[in-house]
């Protein structure tokens, strides 16, 4: 792993700190950007529970929804919310920078992208919402 | 693992899209504004016939995969670069894929058997 030898003289690596994202605003922004990913996958999780639900009945969705309703799950979801909240918006901001699009040799300006983006989520939020709440 | 990277990053980038556009509003509906009593509760027989539809199915099996592989890539590399354990590569990748992998094969037959 330290590939020194005599005529490879060891390199100065000072020793980073294992909370080095603790220092600074920005590295903080990233980890908590980082870890908006666990709630992610904790709504994934959660929609499992939701289709095993709705499955076995009746009884068992009515469960589900109370189980919904208790102060610690409901504690967990509002936190888990921001966290998704966090997740949508600097993926959308990104976007333009991860993507360059191109329009008749011309880049198309990163404000539209991201605009754009945001209409394509207001728009997917209702069609989501439609269908979770239609009877 | 390295002839896996450009996928991964393919359904890493697919699933952060898709949690982006679907998820805040999935659990601002079923985590928040249902249990609170803002919004009534779909009934069960509505929600049965919903899952009972193809398209949904599909739907769904994309909406719990896709985000489930996109937690699996992004943890990966703060384990890695928050915590330094660049040396434990080969176990945190099984977990992380490992997991995104039982949870889509957990989903897939869940619709499939619906």
């Amino acid at each position: 792993m330290s590939p020194h030898t005599t005529f490879h003289p060891k390199w100065y690596r000072p020793r980073v700190s294992v909370w080095w994202w603790l220092e600074k605003r920005p590295y903080r922004l990233f980890v908590l950007r980082e870890i908006s990913s666990v709630f992610v996958a904790l709504v994934a999780f959660v929609t499992l529970l939701q289709v095993r639900a709705v499955k076995q009945g009746p009884d068992a969705y009515a469960r589900f929804l109370e189980w919904l309703g208790t102060p610690a799950v409901l504690a967990v979801n509002a936190l888990a919310f921001a966290f998704v909240l966090l997740h949508a918006v600097t993926w959308f901001n990104l976007a333009p920078k991860a993507m360059s699009l191109r329009l008749r040799g011309k880049k198309v300006p990163d404000a539209v992208v991201a605009a754009s983006n945001y209409a394509g989520w207001i728009v997917a939020s209702a069609i989501v919402a439609y269908f979770l709440l239609r009877d | 693992m390295q002839r896996a990277t450009p996928l991964l990053w393919l359904l890493f980038s697919a699933g952060g899209t898709l949690a982006a556009l679907l998820y805040p509003v999935h659990l601002a509906l079923v985590g928040l504004a249902i249990p609170l009593g803002l919004v009534d509760p779909a009934m069960h027989e509505s929600q049965r016939t919903l899952l009972a539809h193809p398209l949904t199915r599909l739907y769904l099996l994309a909406f719990v995969s896709l985000p489930l592989f996109h937690w699996a890539h992004r943890f990966r590399y703060t384990l890695y670069d928050g915590l330094q354990l660049k040396h434990l590569t080969p176990l945190i990748v099984a977990l992380c894929y490992g997991t995104a992998l039982v949870g889509t094969v957990l989903c897939a037959w869940m619709l499939w058997t619906v």
